[in-house]
């Protein structure tokens, strides 16, 4: 049924064309095409059938009449691209990494693990240096600005919005004045979690929540989960991963927080593979280490479990990194396939909770958990839950902070904002810290996320 | 351990009739969800609605003209026949009353006969009231306009075939140019978007906009035609409004002519099934994965497992409908060896020799076009000894096999009624 979804139908054809070579009707079907090298991306184009899906749901070429759109970005590009000497058009920096080509097409076409290859090449290979470049690498390595941010906390959050300040990164670095920086925690998560215990005082924690909720018998080898918190819930929005870490801990899970780089998605969507191997190599190794110890992995950030899932094994050849996939989970998703959350919302009230607009990330609904909030939290008292529908928030990670993709950015987050006003509720929700921040950026509401709902409604 | 995502009635697929399934389960309250491997395809169909266009294996014969009265000589391996007239009615009434006045089609029995892109004449039991003044029955005048830059329907083509075909109505063709031109290979969706907001035309001096520039273009052609045929871009969120203030600039019905992929009439039928949907209570995951496993004991299927980036993700249910479509999707699976129902190995009868599976001229009577599962009475996939295969798994639309949909034109009707009636009977067993 999917076996010509991803790039693994050369392979099948191959192992079949082995089989019928010893029938007995003596046919000789033959590899036309060199189907042994990695990344080969022919079996993907070739599924292509120009029905134009993609160009019709990509939210950029809606609003960007120079944009080619995913057809061309994607396949015809690829195409092109084995005739040699042609350099990948510049117009693949233009893409906003949202995937929503990804899910439109009917026909299988791996246009993320396309682009992504693309983008690459342009940036790695062909672009030239220029500011903006620079400016990519480090919006991309925003965990390293995060971390030494985080340093000293009060002074970033003081000089990031201080207008002389931005008003020289718009200059220089081609930094959106419009934007309101994200505030630095004074205290990342991590500091957090190590002034709480730790692992131990997790442990801890979970064994009383299973005494109190009378599963002694489990098995606590059976609850326990790795946290990948990525670089935002632990520089920024800390009360995310808190409310995580209360919400596992008061279903008896025992919760450690391994060793992690950034996920890689901003670098992916600026081309920087090279960075993102860097960071994806000790994320396999730290994160298979707790698997092998029998931990399944959590992510509250919808683009980091999509990397962790998706874009790895898409794009890199590291050992475990298959893994880490399979056993790679969004942390509300888990808890509806290990828990009977039903019967723990069943009943509960949230009076305090404000109602909210949800917005399902792109990112999201890449993985088919784009309604899941508003089924789960459907029958919960005192709170409404309201989907705004699936227009991209036009953000995109670090695209929207580009200066010159401003404009495209907000003008693709239009449709979000005015169902978002539509809605009585004047909060929002949303899993993906960036479409978090156009949210707030376009509409003044406070945005939570549903660990924190559910964190008010189990705690 | 895991403990499986849970409903009375699991629906997997998210086409008309795994839509119509959900529909009908939902609607008789039992608590349903709907799973499609990725996002629907529905957007890229046509949006009409057929019951039956053609008699099956009917070389040269002409169109059905009431669809309800050929399903009595269908032959009783057709799903039509297995769930009878009866059904079929009911099915689509329950449709009816979901899209409202948005779709007419069902004052008759008689099939309509709906102009399409390329001129030829559809012959369908609904089509959406957008597409009501184009008939090809109807003696008015037709003037068929294209847009310069618009791939995919070009006037002038159309109503020559239209003429060809004898309809009873002079037809004209005119190309204008969009009043907006955005880019050279702008989308269906961008002119349906530019329609809706109807912002003003830059450089035309006064605050005229986009619809009233449209019919000051046409206008010139209209002469003595009574009703105008555009295609189908002429909005998402306000086709209604857009085609009244164009009746009125150019005092003359105003028609959609049903496009291919991506298709403005197939996403409003999707945005209106699965608002339907969600309406009726009914949950929906889309693009999770396809589903690739199952557990059964004693005959029942107890789990199904979605491969999400290779975690199995469980889903468990009373009862199950099969409904993930043909061999085009997905849901008969062919290789060298043989062909098979890929999710539950539900039989799937077809020749020994793959030589037999398909004849020699594209358009031949092709063996493959009628593979898929063999239904009881009851809806349940049947095994090569008679007896069903599971007694909780039902099939609905093109996962059965026994007729061949692109040439009798009953893709979606068949789909509407199977769809329909397992999803009542796993409703009633669930």
């Amino acid at each position: 049924m999917s076996d010509t979804q991803r790039g693994d139908t050369t392979t099948d054809r191959a192992e079949t064309d082995a089989d019928v070579e010893s029938d007995e009707e003596g046919y000789e079907p033959r590899d036309v095409f060199d189907s042994t090298t990695e990344m080969d991306l022919r079996a993907g184009a070739d599924n292509c059938t120009k029905v134009g899906t993609c160009d019709a749901e990509c939210p950029v070429a809606e609003v960007n009449d120079d944009f080619p759109g995913p057809q061309f970005q994607g396949p015809e590009q690829w195409r092109l691209s084995q005739k040699g000497e042609v350099e990948i058009d510049d117009s693949i920096t233009e893409c906003s990494n949202c995937l929503q080509c990804d899910s439109g097409c009917p026909s299988g076409v791996p246009f993320s693990e396309m682009h992504n290859t693309a983008r690459a090449k342009y940036v790695l290979e062909d672009q030239p240096l220029s500011i903006k470049k620079i400016r990519n690498r480090i919006l991309a390595n925003y965990r390293t600005s995060a971390w030494l941010a985080s340093k000293l906390p009060r002074t970033a959050n003081f000089f990031m919005n201080n207008g002389a300040v931005r008003w020289l990164m718009e200059k220089t670095m081609k930094i959106p004045s419009e934007r309101e920086f994200p505030e630095f925690a004074t205290q990342t998560f991590r500091e957090w979690w190590a002034q709480r215990g730790g692992e131990a005082a997790s442990k801890e924690r979970a064994a009383k929540a299973r005494a109190q909720r009378g599963e002694e018998d489990v098995d606590p080898a059976d609850k326990r989960v790795a946290y990948f918190h990525g670089c935002y819930s632990n520089y920024n929005t800390t009360q995310v991963a808190k409310a995580m870490v209360r919400v596992y801990e008061s279903l008896g899970y025992e919760i450690t927080v391994p060793k992690q780089k950034c996920s890689g998605t901003p670098m992916f969507a600026n081309g920087r593979v090279d960075d993102a191997r860097r960071h994806a190599k000790v994320n396999v190794e730290h994160l298979g280490n707790a698997i092998e110890d029998g931990y399944d992995v959590i992510c509250t950030c919808s683009s980091c479990s999509l990397a962790l899932r998706q874009e790895y094994p898409d794009l890199f050849d590291l050992e475990g990194i298959d893994e880490l996939a399979a056993h790679t989970y969004d942390a509300m998703e888990y808890l509806r396939i290990h828990e009977d959350l039903e019967a723990e919302l069943a009943g509960a009230e949230a009076e305090e909770f404000p109602d909210v607009a949800y917005h399902a990330p792109c990112h999201s609904r890449n993985q088919g958990l784009g309604r899941q909030a508003v089924e789960l939290f459907e029958d919960v008292e005192g709170v409404t839950v309201t989907d705004v529908g699936d227009s991209c928030s036009g953000i995109s990670g670090t695209y929207g902070w580009k200066s010159e993709k401003y404009e495209t950015s907000m003008e693709i987050g239009e449709e979000m904002f005015e169902h978002m006003e539509e809605t009585d509720a004047e909060h929002g929700m949303t899993e993906c810290p960036t479409c978090s921040m156009q949210m707030e950026h376009g509409t003044g509401y406070e945005i939570s996320h549903p660990m924190q709902l559910l964190e008010t409604v189990l705690t | 351990m895991a403990v499986a995502i849970d409903s009375d009635v699991l629906v997997i697929g998210g086409g008309i009739a795994g839509l119509s399934a959900a529909l009908s389960a939902a609607r008789t309250g039992a608590d349903v969800r709907l799973v499609s491997e990725a996002e629907t395809t529905l957007h890229h169909a046509s949006g009409l609605l057929d019951v039956l266009g053609y008699p099956p294996n009917a070389d040269g014969d002409g169109p059905v003209v009431d669809p309800f009265d050929a399903i009595g000589d269908l032959p009783d391996s057709h799903p039509y026949a297995i769930v009878g007239a009866g059904t079929v009615r009911d099915g689509l009434a329950m449709i009816d009353d979901v899209l409202g006045e948005t779709y007419h089609g069902s004052h008759t029995d008689a099939n309509a006969l709906v102009s399409t892109q390329g001129g030829t004449v559809k012959p369908t039991a609904r089509y959406p009231a957008s597409v009501a003044a184009g008939l090809a029955s109807d003696d008015r005048d037709i003037l068929l306009v294209g847009f310069e830059r618009l791939t995919g329907f070009d006037a002038g083509v159309a109503a020559d075939h239209l003429e060809a075909a004898g309809i009873p109505a002079e037809t004209s063709a005119a190309t204008v140019e969009f009043p907006i031109v955005v880019r050279d290979d702008a989308k269906v969706t961008r002119y349906a978007h530019l329609l809706d907001e109807n912002p003003t035309v830059d450089g035309a001096g006064s605050d005229r906009r986009v619809r009233a520039a449209l019919a000051d273009a046409v206008e010139p052609s209209v002469e003595d035609a009574k009703r105008i045929g555009f295609p189908a871009v002429l909005g998402v969120d306000h086709p209604a409004a857009i085609r009244t203030e164009l009746e009125d600039r150019l005092g003359a019905a105003v028609f959609e002519i049903p496009m291919g992929p991506p298709s403005i009439l197939g996403g409003r039928l999707e945005d209106r099934l699965y608002a339907a949907l969600d309406d009726a209570g009914g949950q929906i995951e889309s693009g999770g994965g396809p589903i690739v496993g199952f557990d059964a004991e004693g005959g029942m299927i107890s789990a199904v497992y979605m491969d999400r980036s290779g975690s199995q993700i469980p889903y468990a249910a009373e009862e199950y409908v099969l409904a993930t479509g043909d061999v085009a999707g997905g849901g008969i699976d062919s290789d060298r060896d043989g062909v098979t129902e890929p999710i539950f190995g539900c039989h799937v009868p077809h020749p020994d020799d793959r030589y037999e599976w398909f004849e020699g001229e594209a358009f031949g009577d092709h063996a493959f076009a009628e593979f898929g599962v063999v239904v009881d009475e009851a809806l349940r996939p049947m095994s090569g000894a008679g007896d069903p295969e599971f007694s909780n798994l039902r099939a609905a639309g093109a996962v059965i096999g026994g007729y061949d949909y692109p040439a009798e034109k009953s893709a979606s009707g068949v789909s509407i009624a199977t769809g329909y009636a397992a999803g009542r009977r796993a409703a009633r067993e669930g």
